[in-house]
């Protein structure tokens, strides 16, 4: 039963991590149809600069625990973003009315261009990092003991969350989301600068991404360049899971692959956790193609 | 023109029809006949279900209740509602679609070749035959192409025949639409709106188009028969030979263009006179859109 | 999309006014906008630096390449913003000027040096291209009209450079130019031709974007060498099963996927690719797992000879049997001819099966599902065909890769695999033949060619994959031309595939 608890919460931050880089792939998807290939590696960015900014700190001399993560945090919110609106504005825009195989080539090569640039700036050895936030709650006499990176992943997903549903769903710009993403050719009429919103989609998935990354980096401690294709591809299985388009969805299509994993690695063996997912992802593409949340869709004649 | 033909056996028979997508009832017990020689229009306000008609017929839909079957001049006979949508084109029911599907970056050749796709695979024996050059696939290819040549005259576009399909001008894809059906060697074919975007000399000669489909025998020596969805309704009353009225999913009259044409109940759907009060609200509201077609001017 | 899709805040006129009067706050200001991105963009991850220490990790500043980056997108945007206001020839000028300096003086860093190589070259392109057109920028359909003039010339021209180029290709190991080194690039640049041929059938004809193709590849390499290993048999024997055996997983993997739609395909090829790598890792007791298989048997002259100085009881030599001294290059120039070879047949497969109906299906099913089924195409085999088609010549040429390399991990087949094929089908043009050639020369061949960049080579991979696709997203020599004509060409064509 503790083991049990246990690995529980491990699928549970390790889905909010895949749900929150999940949320990204579900917007740009509504909003333009295509799937940003680069998404994983805004990802890796954003646990790369949250990395950098508390080395960054250390060597300034502010070590003062809360205080850098909420520098990591913002840094690593702010900068990824700005990557996350260079990918849309240089490789996509300029594709929107092409063949609908280009964008996702360019965000294929844009993929394959970030990863390499990240090694060639970073070095390619995998990067490790002291706990920063150390130590564990124990619960029920000591039987089980969960991490408070654990905990406060699940707790800042949970906060991000609840803040991102109210931004979508009752400020004006999230009604233009919205409205862009039922048809971006009519907001546009009505004087939706559906540029903008585009861009702002991408940033608001970089950023969230970006929280990912961070948390990624505290729970494990050790991230590399690579890091952003695996999970990229989980997270878009999550949001496939979920329903495309579905931001309730990528969230609890990421918990359900979150567990799925963390269960399989308990009980099963940490070697197949992956071929676990991508059959999953394969099974719910066939049988409920339109995921979990997702509404259905009908071939039009 | 040749209603004396309504002698001939049926070639579609719908029976019982009924469609629904979860609540919503698109159609409603519909029962008709179609048959060879003779042009059958199905016509309705908007929403009255007619394209789901046609997308039953044509497979795109399985519908919930109901029987379709096809009866072929030879006397084989096919159950419609039980095959998938390719296996009805191979039995013999081609269509063309409301917002033009043409293969736009082929030739308006190859669009006809790929028509006979079937005959044609059989003939390479699953391309097999074909990769090594044996003349039974030669001479298929070549039966191909005579028939896309026939066809092409048909529709005037010989000229036409090696551009870009995608770059034909609007009332020429239209036409090559129909002819890309017709290269299937249909024994009815399904028209969805055919009219739709034509300037009136364009419609003039679609009408003629299909009425030579009616009555010439194709070049295997059978006969199509013609079902279309048509909004103008000058088309329609120029060549149908019989005349289906669909309202909210339900047939409502059934005959020759006359008739129908002077049917109470036709007038009333196409009008909509005093029964709003006695309609749902939802579908009450629908109606101004059905009362401002251009049609009623004609009944 | 009628979008205005243009946020930069310079006007930008279609053609170049008499003398504008330049717009110098705007345009500065616009610099200075792009500037600033530059300088978030770079302050993280370019200005810090992590370092391993044996202490740990730490970080080390480089405020000159912030510094410099951001100068060179200030300067580079400023000079695109005053082409498009009519000071073309000063901008040329300059940017000329700085592709010298690039050139010639000696820079702190290599990337250096190629930021302001490219970046000026590209830049003095533009400026030279405004100067004689009169137009700042070529619309997307004007550039993809020209680009197919010219790739039509191109493949009509294949006609002629087709026999001369295999002619070349059978006379080139018998030059004396002709070293291993050579003769491994041209086994190498044949391998990823074939590759691309198999992947165009599926994602040039039939219009399947299938992103784990590597997969089949996998297939083919490992049935060989397991076969070889397990059972002892020979590669002649191996290379037709391993076919088969790629062609069966083909249809076994494409089967339950063929009706989703493109980019949930895509997606789901990849997982398949990722599965069948996985398994290759983990299933260590048959596959070898991470340290893969070695000493994989090469092969025998069609069984008849050996290439070896002495060769196994019960075969003779090759150079024995052909009377010649003996040489390990033989051997090597086999494998040239054996790749070579089954590469033509890739190649002579496309373009007959085009003119077939079963090709025919397959594009019209490229270009319009619904109507394809209308027309009583059975979707599904159709679709099955090509996959297993496709897969199947994937497992040639992984069989030959498993007896060329002698050994085989599952490293070989990620993912990068599977793009980079992808990658040469889809610059060069998809269901282009010739592209794909073209494509595998730059893809492959310009970055063997400069090793010693050898670390940028992935990097200006992604790069250019961006860059060709904002150029001409339908690839570089993308142009169609009929399977059939019934004018024989005589009356004149509109083809321009923009105007769909």
């Amino acid at each position: 039963m503790d083991y049990f608890i246990q690995q529980l919460i491990n699928g549970l931050s390790l889905g909010a991590i895949y749900g929150l880089i999940a949320i990204g792939y579900t917007m740009v998807y509504g909003i333009i149809g295509m799937i940003n290939f680069a998404h994983g590696e805004i990802y890796m960015i954003g646990a790369f600069v949250a990395l950098i900014t508390f080395l960054a700190m250390g060597a300034l001399g502010i070590t003062w625990v809360p205080l850098a993560l909420v520098v990591m945090l913002a840094a690593s919110m702010l900068f990824t973003s700005v990557y996350g609106w260079a990918v849309e504005r240089i490789a996509y825009r300029p594709l929107r009315s092409s063949p609908r195989l280009a964008p996702l080539i360019s965000a294929i090569g844009m993929s394959i261009f970030l990863q390499n640039y990240m090694q060639l700036l970073q070095g390619a050895r995998s990067k490790p990092l002291q706990p920063i936030l150390p130590g564990n709650l124990t619960l029920m006499d000591g039987a089980v003991s969960v991490s408070y990176v654990r905990l406060a992943t699940i707790l800042i997903t949970l906060v991000l969350m609840v803040g991102f549903t109210m931004l979508i769903s009752r400020t004006s710009l999230g009604r233009a989301q919205r409205a862009c993403e039922q048809d971006k050719k009519m907001a546009g009429l009505l004087g939706v600068n559906v540029d903008r919103i585009i861009s702002l989609t991408f940033v608001m998935g970089a950023a969230l991404a970006a929280v990912a990354g961070m948390m990624v980096l505290l729970i494990y401690g050790v991230i590399d360049f690579y890091i952003g294709f695996l999970a990229g591809v989980k997270s878009f299985t999550a949001a496939v899971l979920g329903g495309v388009g579905s931001l309730p969805g990528a969230m609890l299509g990421g918990v359900v692959i979150g567990l799925i994993e963390a269960f399989w690695s308990g009980y099963v063996g940490s070697e197949w956790k992956d071929v676990a997912t991508f059959t999953l992802l394969v099974l719910v593409l066939i049988f409920r193609p339109t995921g979990l949340l997702g509404r259905p869709e009908i071939e039009k004649v | 023109m040749s209603v004396t033909e309504m002698t001939e056996t049926p070639l579609l028979t719908v029976e019982h029809l009924t469609m629904r997508f979860g609540g919503l009832v698109a159609n409603n017990d519909v029962s008709f006949v179609a048959r060879t020689g003779e042009i059958t229009a199905l016509i309705g306000p908007n929403g009255a279900g007619k394209t789901t008609l046609f997308n039953c017929v044509t497979g795109f839909y399985t519908p919930t209740v109901g029987r379709l079957s096809l009866r072929h001049p030879d006397g084989r006979e096919f159950l419609l509602e039980r095959m998938p949508g390719y296996r009805i084109a191979q039995s013999g029911v081609a269509r063309t679609f409301q917002n033009i599907r043409l293969f736009g970056g082929m030739s308006v050749l190859e669009n006809l070749i790929v028509a006979q796709h079937n005959k044609l695979m059989d003939a390479s024996g699953f391309a097999i035959a074909g990769l090594f050059g044996l003349p039974t696939y030669a001479k298929a290819e070549k039966a191909a192409l005579e028939l896309a040549k026939y066809w092409l005259e048909r529709v005037r576009l010989t000229e036409f025949a090696d551009w870009e399909a995608g770059n034909l001008p609007y009332g020429a894809q239209r036409r090559l639409e129909i002819a890309r059906a017709m290269c299937t060697e249909p024994v009815l074919l399904c028209l969805d709106e055919p009219a739709a975007g034509l300037n009136p000399r364009e419609s003039g000669e679609l009408a003629e188009i299909l009425t030579f489909i009616r009555d010439a025998r194709n070049p295997n020596g059978h006969r199509t028969g013609v079902l279309l969805i048509e909004h103008d309704m000058s088309v329609v009353m120029r060549i149908s030979d019989h005349v289906v009225v669909l309202d909210y999913g339900r047939k409502i009259s059934d005959g020759d263009p006359t008739s129908v044409k002077n049917d109470p109940a036709v007038i009333r759907a196409y009008l909509g006179e005093d029964e709003d009060a006695e309609l749902p609200p939802e579908v009450a509201g629908d109606l101004p859109a059905s009362v401002v077609h251009p049609a009623p001017k004609e009944i | 999309m009628t979008m205005p899709s243009h946020t930069a805040p310079t006007p930008a006129p279609a053609a170049v006014p008499a003398r504008p009067a330049v717009d110098w706050p705007g345009s500065l200001k616009d610099a200075a906008t792009a500037a600033f991105v530059a300088l978030l963009l770079t302050v993280p991850l370019v200005g810090l630096r992590t370092v391993d220490r044996p202490t740990g990790l730490s970080i080390e500043a480089r405020p000159d390449e912030v510094i410099a980056s951001i100068v060179l997108v200030f300067l580079g945007r400023l000079g695109l913003g005053l082409i498009r206001q009519g000071l073309a020839l000063p901008v040329l000028v300059l940017a000329l000027a700085a592709a010298a300096v690039g050139l010639a003086l000696p820079m702190p860093t290599q990337v250096l040096r190629l930021v302001l190589v490219a970046g000026g070259g590209i830049i003095a392109l533009r400026a030279a291209i405004t100067l004689t057109t009169g137009r700042s920028k070529l619309s997307q359909a004007e550039r993809d009209r020209r680009m197919d003039r010219v790739a039509a010339k191109v493949q009509h021209a294949t006609k002629y450079i087709a026999p001369v180029a295999i002619a070349f290709a059978v006379a080139l190991p018998l030059t004396p130019l002709a070293d291993r080194q050579l003769l491994d690039i041209g086994i190498l640049l044949l391998t990823y031709i074939m590759l691309g041929w198999g992947l165009n059938i599926v994602v040039g004809l039939a219009g399947l974007l299938d992103l784990g193709y590597v997969a089949f590849y996998a297939v083919g390499a490992y049935s060989y060498a397991l076969l070889a290993h397990y059972f002892g048999l020979s590669f002649w024997v191996c290379l037709p099963l391993a076919g088969v055996l790629a062609a069966c997983s083909g249809v076994l993997l494409g089967f339950p996927v063929l009706r989703l739609r493109g980019d949930y395909f895509a997606i789901v090829t990849l997982g398949f690719g990722e599965i069948i790598r996985i398994i290759l890792v983990n299933w260590y007791q048959f596959t070898g797992g991470p340290n893969g298989i070695s000493g994989i048997p090469r092969p025998s002259f069609f069984g008849i000879a050996d290439f070896t100085r002495t060769p196994p009881e019960g075969m003779a030599a090759f150079h024995e049997l052909f009377g010649l001294e003996f040489s390990p290059l033989h051997r090597i120039v086999f494998m040239y001819y054996l790749i070579l070879a089954l590469a033509l047949v890739v190649n002579v497969f496309t373009l007959r099966v085009r003119k077939l109906p079963l090709g025919r299906a397959w594009e019209a099913l490229r270009e319009d599902e619904i109507a394809s089924a209308s027309l009583g195409i059975n979707r599904t085999n159709m679709k099955l065909a090509a996959f297993a088609i496709a897969a199947m010549f994937g497992g040639f040429a992984g069989s030959f890769f498993a007896t060329r390399q002698g050994f085989i991990s599952p490293e070989s087949f990620t993912f990068i695999e599977s793009a980079i094929i992808l990658a040469i089908v889809v610059l060069g043009g998809m269901g282009s033949q010739i592209g794909v050639v073209v494509a595998t020369l730059l893809v492959i061949g310009l970055p063997e060619a400069f090793r010693e960049l050898a670390d940028y080579r992935m990097l200006a991979f992604g790069m250019g994959m961006v860059v060709i696709m904002l150029w001409r997203p339908r690839g570089l020599l993308a142009h169609r031309d009929p399977t059939i004509l019934l004018h024989g060409g005589k009356t004149p064509r509109v083809n321009a595939g923009a105007a769909r």
